[in-house]
């Protein structure tokens, strides 16, 4: 948010504070052969799936060295190689192909899952019905981890859903559905490990829904006018009570973790992100003249003179 | 264009007579036989056409889908992405427009959106039933609000020679390519070499006849009236050089240019409504880049900007016919 302020990301920036719980204790339930597709809150995400991150950072930055070439930026980081097939920007976009990622796995008798994030406002999309029918249908090894934050930008899930328990969703396409506390990632993990075990197993997919608050607002930087969408108050509990990071701290002390112990792991992701940020700064912005690289697997030749006196083909 | 060195037209080799739908079934048969990563994917697909699929390859490699077009047609891109290689088959072309978010905004964006990280190969087959009172809502020829999508490469070709090549050369392509047929053209025979190799490159342009006094470009099933008015003009001894583009993006500019750098004439005949259609993208290239070598200006005989009526006696002059194609000719001369 620092590089933000400076000016140095450009485009809008949804930060995914306050969903960590949600976003790591389902990830941990995959293994790195798996897949997962993620949504334009997906900061966390390709994180908690084991994504470097100094090329996730230049990509915030549009970098060349970011990991999709400065091509996606912050609403599309993609990482194939930890099996991030996309994140998608539309909302709903990603649930069709995190099926088809795991219809391709089952025709070919591959053991993969894949994890599809979305939030509360997906599941008012067409593809959400659709994609859950199919998935059901033909017992794909997927699970659908909706993240509800509880609004869609400024709209509330009582003021857009018919049904406002979205797990309860899950009985009209014939698959479990189950609701946990998204700030608890020990709960969130066993939920997801359940789910992933019955996807192996053949048994199909399942609906997670974990519920969970954005402690900043819809973007970084956005201004709402008028009455506010969401009470100070709430905003300020969430805040203060029910910060994903502090409670599993609290509960890491409790375990026997020390405090030192602790703050050696703090320690430790301060400097990945300092170095992540130095990497990024130092990463060169991309040469105008490599505009039209990745559009196809080889090169149109031609294809791009559409300026007077430049001759095609 | 691309990939030109794998993808060679075989001049000579055995081949066999055989319609245009026959010869797009073989197609997506051998390259099944070719490559078990490739399964087709569409609604009721068994029924029409598929049964033979069925047969050999089992119900594993050719899958009925549920009336949900825009997410069977993302799943068949999220497959792709995951290292399969589908051939989703929306049936009717109008219903393409339900599965064009996923198309537009997942198949075409995602290679280049990811900075290469991942390839879509994946083929869209839509069917234009234009003709027969089918009526609007299921007579459209969508393909000129594709070829304004980046990213998307669309063929449309008028022979079974073609169909075939320029099919399996889709399939092998590894990107996302639209595939527009005419059903007019589906009965349409034609020698279709058997060599299970043969290829047409996508990109390229053929002459399919040749001409001195007119430049026509015809798209898709114009193709059929064109060559009836190409003939009925050649007994009088007009000469016009029909050109089929077989990809309408990317379009072989060059072999336009070629054609009209000799006739310095050229009319754009298709199906589709008349406003930002392919028709206009090659007038609008021509103008730029070949505008000293027009004697006359461009004209294009296309479909009305009204939609596609129902009743036979409406529909009966809607698409252009070879009595338009005629005197377009004559006025260009």
């Amino acid at each position: 948010m620092r590089q933000s302020k400076a000016g140095r990301i450009p485009g809008s920036f949804h930060a995914s504070i306050g969903q960590e719980a949600a976003i790591v204790g389902a990830c941990l339930a995959l293994s790195d052969k798996d897949a997962m597709t993620g949504t334009h809150r997906s900061h966390g995400h390709p994180i908690g799936k084991g994504a470097h991150l100094d090329a996730l950072m230049a990509e915030l930055m549009g970098k060349e060295g970011g990991i999709c070439k400065g091509r996606g930026g912050s609403m599309h980081l993609a990482d194939k190689s930890v099996g991030i097939i996309s994140e998608s920007a539309i909302v709903g976009g990603g649930l069709p192909l995190a099926i088809g990622c795991a219809f391709s796995a089952k025709i070919r008798d591959i053991d993969q899952v894949t994890l599809c994030f979305f939030g509360d406002g997906a599941v008012n999309q067409g593809t959400f019905h659709e994609s859950l029918n199919m998935a059901s249908l033909w017992k794909l090894p997927v699970i659908f981890l909706c993240e509800n934050n509880g609004y869609a930008i400024s709209t509330s899930v009582a003021q857009s859903h018919g049904q406002p328990d979205i797990a309860l969703r899950a009985g009209g396409y014939g698959m479990p559905g189950v609701t946990v506390d998204g700030q608890d990632v020990v709960a969130v993990f066993g939920a997801a490990a359940e789910a992933v075990r019955r996807a192996r197993a053949g048994e199909g997919p399942t609906l997670i829904v974990a519920n969970t608050y954005r402690f900043d607002e819809h973007n970084f930087g956005l201004v709402i006018p008028g009455q506010p969408y969401r009470p100070v108050e709430e905003v300020e509990a969430y805040k203060r009570d029910r910060d994903p990071i502090k409670l599993y701290r609290t509960h890491l002390l409790a375990e026997g973790l020390s405090e030192q112990q602790l703050a050696d792991i703090e320690a430790e992701v301060t400097a990945a992100i300092k170095q992540a940020v130095q990497f990024a700064l130092e990463s060169p912005m991309p040469k105008p003249e490599t505009l039209s690289d990745y559009m196809f697997n080889s090169p149109l030749v031609g294809h791009n003179s559409f300026a007077a006196g430049l001759e095609r083909n | 264009m691309e990939n030109l060195k794998q993808k060679t037209e075989p001049a000579t080799g055995a081949s066999v007579q055989m319609t245009y739908l026959d010869a797009l079934m073989q197609a997506q048969f051998e390259e099944m036989e070719r490559d078990e990563r490739v399964f087709l994917m569409g609604e009721d697909i068994s029924v029409y056409g598929g049964d033979k699929l069925v047969e050999r390859f089992g119900k594993n490699r050719v899958w009925n889908m549920p009336i949900s077009e825009g997410s069977f047609t993302g799943l068949g891109i999220g497959a792709a992405i995951n290292g399969s290689r589908p051939i989703v088959d929306l049936s009717i072309a109008s219903f393409v427009y339900l599965a064009s978010d996923q198309i537009i905004n997942q198949a075409a964006k995602l290679r280049y959106m990811t900075g290469g990280q991942i390839d879509i190969p994946i083929v869209f087959r839509c069917c234009m039933f234009s003709v027969g009172s089918k009526a609007a809502q299921h007579a459209d020829r969508p393909y000129p609000f594709f070829m304004n999508v980046p990213g998307l490469k669309i063929i449309s070709p008028t022979s079974p020679a073609d169909i075939k090549g320029l099919m399996k050369s889709a399939v092998r392509d590894g990107n996302p390519v639209l595939v527009f047929e005419d059903t007019r053209l589906w009965p349409l025979k034609g020698d279709v070499p058997t060599d299970p190799d043969f290829l047409v490159p996508i990109g390229k342009a053929d002459i399919k006849r040749e001409g001195t006094d007119v430049t026509l470009i015809a798209i898709a099933g114009a193709i059929r009236p064109t060559m009836e008015a190409v003939n009925a003009l050649s007994a009088e001894g007009i000469s016009v050089e029909v050109i089929d583009p077989r990809t309408l993006k990317p379009l072989d500019h060059q072999t336009f240019k070629k054609s009209v750098a000799k006739t310095g004439r050229l009319l754009i005949v298709e199906n589709a409504h008349q406003v930002c259609n392919v028709g206009s993208e090659i007038s609008a290239v021509m103008a730029e880049e070949a505008f000293d070598l027009l004697k006359k200006p461009i004209l294009r005989v296309c479909a009305p900007d009204i939609h596609v009526p129902f009743s036979p006696a409406l529909e009966k002059d809607f698409f252009p016919s070879k009595n338009d194609i005629i005197a377009a000719v004559r006025r260009l001369l």
